[in-house]
């Protein structure tokens, strides 16, 4: 079971087992000295929730301004961080059939962070490890 | 592990605990029946339970152990401190196999053959000579467990004459004790809800000041109530008595004073003192670390001691009491105290700060050295002047909590260590401020005050190449521009200077300013740790939620102080606090110093109150006219001098440093080759190695650093600098009178040099009202030109009696025509010279002394 979302147009997954929440365009207060990827810390109902954003740890373009990021709040170590993503879809069943490994022409980047690829429909999936995601190189 | 098990390894914990405290009463009252019999019951009961539970070799150690105590019970056997020691062994046999239990779920394998031996000897009436060496020490056995009943027994403080009576009291008042045991995880939950709850509140507060409806506003004051109350109580819950960081001390000092041969007793006080359990963790090594630091280095050998006067027993004190939001905590000996001249030369040994430095200290202010890093691992030290084995490690783990630590000693009579720790750090007040369009906190117990910095009447921020001062009552702030340490960004409306605002913080004895844009009020926030991934990030402490629900960062002074080099490394630490005790005594005799860089050699400097400005030139911007250098500099053109080489030609490219030096509408600008520093240190010039432009050298920061004369240099300027102005001098008691502090600047390091002290006043006036305080100097110099009170009233009003009237008098003027010199020679003058022509200034003063020094 996977959340699907969209991150620069690449529709991508999550396994759903570590989703906490999904929320809309939240207010992000930056944190100076952060990580790149980092894009602050918002408040979700009383616990603080460090945001991440796939844009910039996916190394793809920064979102334009004025368009928020939904937030898709996962749990790790007992920490709540928050991935940034443009658009969130549904939760897919998917099947093990329909998955393959990393491409090996994908980028490095991508494959540390990807846990395989997903035929779904006409589109590709790309699942992604949430605890690698949230291992930042700083 | 299966519950049992848990159960036992919890009670037995308990039991151990305060089976070290018990021995070692035993072993001052060996008649203690209750007291013994409460002893034999717990190894009896320990050694019930591993029988049942099958932990055969627990069993075994136990029984043994179990058995002298019996014969000791019956009195068979006499209490001895032998018996009590190897006791003790087993007992920490039993501790390790216990942590054993715990890390496995298995009784470790051992062989416990020679320590059962022992005991069985002893039961057989064999008394053991000596006291066998000591099993190393068990890992501490599961603290946490032990802490989720905080209302367990605390190890016995000083024995109270009453202590004998209360357990009888006890007996008779209840049956079972008043306390449950609750998981510390549970009482961890319950703070994050009410943390939370607070959070909410406050939200709620913000709300309602918004909303005109008044029917919630009193629910919400009540709901109010009831979290603070609420607070309040799961506060008092996570309290410990103090007591418990204390248990393992009485036997810490035992062991040490057996391996060290002293005899020691720990007197312990205000052991009920309440703390939050989390501050109560952090504090229990440097506790540790400090008592073995009394026992092994401040207290003497008993030689020592009968020799010094002193009774045979060395005394270490812990005191433990309540002060404002804070507990007070003291650790102190009665042994040889802190050794300010060993101190003093490893200071100088280590480069840490200057001989004219030290000279200004009080021994306080030495003796904080011993919290230096560098100090810490110095044997030399440590095994002669007592301390310092990772103070500096204390120091940091006590600021970490936000507490501080300090020392008073006094040699031959001891050393006592104060730490001032907060009671939680969970729920703290703290300013939030604003940089770079940002909010933040700053915990209020680091911030000392407030200062509004701008354009108005309050002090100015003033730059020396990058960094940022604040002239703050005299002395010199460093400033830590908030903006620029969190990268943020430099364009949000409130330029740098026009208005901001400092917020004087202090690490250990540093103080600093940090500079943010706004303030805002002070708010109860609940720290949260950061997230892992930010942890890096040492200027944060945590981050935590406003009132209005935004997330905001919590800012660590330590942090910024080590990020920014203000850590307690660096050189200036305790001069810093000596300012605040000694500022009155110091002020005088302090120069703060421009430190630059010109051409080869030492540095230069110069008195920083002689220079108005600094300023970096693009070099294009240096233009020739004639022979001379000058720039466009405010509307006006002003001449530049090389200090370098003498004529050279400005460094190609790139910016010119320049001190601008000015008077009026003139100024003049020396280029240099960099600006380095501003320092405080004593102006005392050596004329050894002098040559032209240069008043002598001085030692400052530990190096050889040439002063700049700056009379020099303002006549190299090929202007009519001196021209109609005025000036004054200083020192074998040399009173000037000169209303121009431009020029009491440039006279008083020459006169300085000259061997003179120096004191001056700014008009007849005032020099007449130091002559009524009888205040005696031995030559005047005046100007004539003064507000108030001219020269030649000045001289008139001397001539005319008092203690003053035959001092020699030199008059220094900018008007040096012959009727001006007859007019001066005629009030009473006793000699009249050009303004700063300073040879003929000394060569006078010389003049004046000469009968003076051999009537």
């Amino acid at each position: 079971m996977v959340l699907t979302l969209a991150v620069a147009g690449q529709q991508c997954g999550v396994p759903v087992l570590s989703v906490r929440d999904v929320l809309g365009v939240q207010v992000i207060t930056p944190i100076p000295l952060a990580p790149r990827e980092v894009a602050g810390s918002l408040n979700l109902r009383g616990r603080i929730v460090t945001a991440v954003d796939l844009r910039a740890r996916l190394g793809l373009p920064a979102r334009e301004a004025g368009k928020g990021a939904m937030s898709v709040v996962v749990e790790v170590g007992g920490e709540l961080y928050s991935l940034l993503a443009d658009e969130v879809g549904e939760v897919l069943s998917l099947s093990s059939e329909d998955r393959a490994a990393n491409p090996p022409t994908l980028d490095n980047l991508w494959r540390d962070v990807s846990l395989g690829v997903h035929r779904q429909g006409g589109s590709l999936l790309v699942i992604f490890d949430v605890d690698k995601l949230l291992a930042l190189s700083a | 592990m299966d519950d049992l098990l848990a159960d036992f390894l919890t009670e037995t914990n308990e039991g151990l605990q305060n089976l070290d405290g018990a021995l070692l009463q035993l072993e001052r009252e060996p008649a203690n029946g209750p007291l013994l019999s409460e002893v034999f019951r717990t190894v009896h009961t320990i050694k019930g339970t591993c029988g049942f539970l099958g932990l055969s070799r627990l069993e075994s150690v136990a029984h043994a152990a179990e058995n002298v105590l019996g014969l000791w019970r019956d009195g068979t056997l006499t209490v001895t401190p032998a018996g009590i020691s190897l006791i003790l062994n087993a007992v920490d046999r039993i501790k390790q196999i216990v942590a054993g239990l715990e890390a496995s779920g298995q009784e470790p394998s051992g062989d416990d053959t020679a320590l059962k031996a022992e005991l069985d000897a002893v039961a057989a009436g064999q008394l053991p000579t000596e006291p066998t060496p000591r099993a190393p020490e068990a890992p501490a056995p599961q603290a946490a467990l032990a802490e989720a009943a905080p209302a367990i027994e605390a190890a016995p403080p000083a024995p109270e004459p009453r202590a004998a009576a209360e357990p009888v009291a006890e007996v008779v008042g209840s049956s079972a004790p008043q306390t449950i045991r609750v998981a510390v995880d549970v009482l961890e939950d319950l703070m994050v809800l009410v943390s939370e709850l607070v959070l909410t509140r406050n939200q709620l507060l913000q709300l309602a000041r918004s909303e005109e409806n008044a029917a919630f506003s009193v629910p919400l004051q009540r709901l109010s109530q009831i979290t603070s109350d609420l607070q309040d109580g799961v506060m008092k819950t996570r309290m410990q008595p103090i007591g418990n960081a204390w248990q393992k001390l009485p036997r810490l000092v035992r062991d040490l004073s057996q391996e060290l041969g002293k005899r020691i007793v720990l007197d312990m006080r205000g052991a009920e003192t309440e703390l939050d359990r989390q501050v109560l963790e952090l504090i229990k090594d440097p506790l540790t670390h400090m008592v073995r630091n009394s026992a092994d280095h401040g207290l003497e050998s008993p030689e020592q001691r009968r020799a010094a006067g002193k009774s045979e027993t060395g005394r270490i004190m812990l005191n433990a009491f309540h002060e404002g939001g804070h507990i007070v905590l003291e650790i102190g000996d009665d042994g040889r105290g802190l050794n300010t001249e060993r101190i003093k030369a490893k200071v100088l040994a280590q480069g840490l700060t200057t001989e004219a430095e030290l000279a200004t200290m009080n021994e306080r202010e030495i003796h904080r050295f011993i919290f230096r890093a560098g100090f810490s691992t110095a044997a030399a030290v440590t095994s002669v002047s007592g301390r310092g084995v990772g103070m500096d490690v204390v120091k940091t783990n006590i600021e970490r909590i936000g507490g501080a630590v300090d020392l008073r000693s006094r040699e031959g009579h001891g050393s006592t260590f104060i730490i001032k720790i907060p009671l939680t750090l969970a729920i703290v007040a703290a300013l939030i401020v604003e940089a770079g369009g940002e909010r933040f906190a700053i915990p209020q117990n680091g911030v000392l005050e407030l200062v509004r910095v701008g354009d108005g009447d309050g002090p100015k921020v003033e730059r020396i190449k990058d960094a940022q001062v604040l002239r703050l009552r005299d002395r010199l702030l460093p400033l830590v521009p908030l903006r620029r340490i969190l990268s943020l960004s430099e364009d949000a409306p409130a330029a740098d200077e026009s208005e901001s605002f400092v917020v004087v913080t202090q690490v250990g004895a540093q103080l600093f300013g940090i500079v943010v844009d706004r303030v805002f009020d002070t708010e109860e926030i609940v720290v949260k740790p950061v997230a892992p991934i930010l942890r890096h990030i040492t200027m944060f402490s945590g981050n935590t939620i406003l009132g209005d629900g935004s997330v905001i960062m919590i800012l660590d002074p330590n942090g910024i102080a080590r990020a920014t080099g203000l850590g307690s490394e660096i050189a200036g630490d305790s001069a810093t606090l000596a300012t605040q005790t000694s500022a009155v005594a110091r002020g005088p005799r302090q120069t703060a110093l421009l430190l630059f860089r010109a051409g080869e050699g030492a540095p230069k400097a110069v008195p920083l109150a002689l220079v108005a400005r600094l300023e970096h030139l693009p070099a294009e911007r240096v233009e020739q006219a004639g022979d001379s250098m000058v720039v466009q500099y405010r509307g006006s053109l002003m001449p530049l001098l090389p200090i370098a080489g003498y004529g050279a030609p400005p460094a190609g490219g790139g910016d010119q440093p320049v001190l601008v030096f000015g008077d009026g509408d003139r100024a003049l600008g020396l280029m240099v080759d960099e600006i380095l520093d501003v320092v405080d240190a004593v102006l005392d010039i050596d004329q050894a190695g002098q040559r032209p432009g240069f008043l002598g050298s001085c030692v400052v920061n530990g190096r050889v650093t040439e002063i700049l004369d700056t009379a020099h240099w303002l006549q190299q300027a090929k202007e009519d600098w001196f021209g109609n102005r005025r000036a004054e001098i200083v020192r074998p008691r040399v009173l000037i009178v000169e209303d121009s502090a431009f020029f009491r600047n440039l006279v008083v390091p020459a006169v300085t040099a000259g061997g003179y002290e120096v004191t001056t006043v700014s008009n007849g006036r005032e020099a007449l009202a130091l002559r009524d305080a009888d205040e005696m100097f031995d030559v005047i110099v005046s100007d004539i030109e003064m507000p108030e009170l001219d020269g030649f009233g000045l001289v008139s009003a001397v001539r005319e009696g008092g203690i003053w009237a035959d001092l020699p008098m030199i008059a220094l003027s900018g008007r040096c025509e012959p009727e001006d010199v007859a007019r001066g020679r005629g009030a009473g003058f006793s000699d009249y010279i050009g303004k700063y022509d300073r040879d003929a200034l000394l060569a006078s003063l010389q003049d004046c002394l000469q009968p003076a020094v051999a009537p």
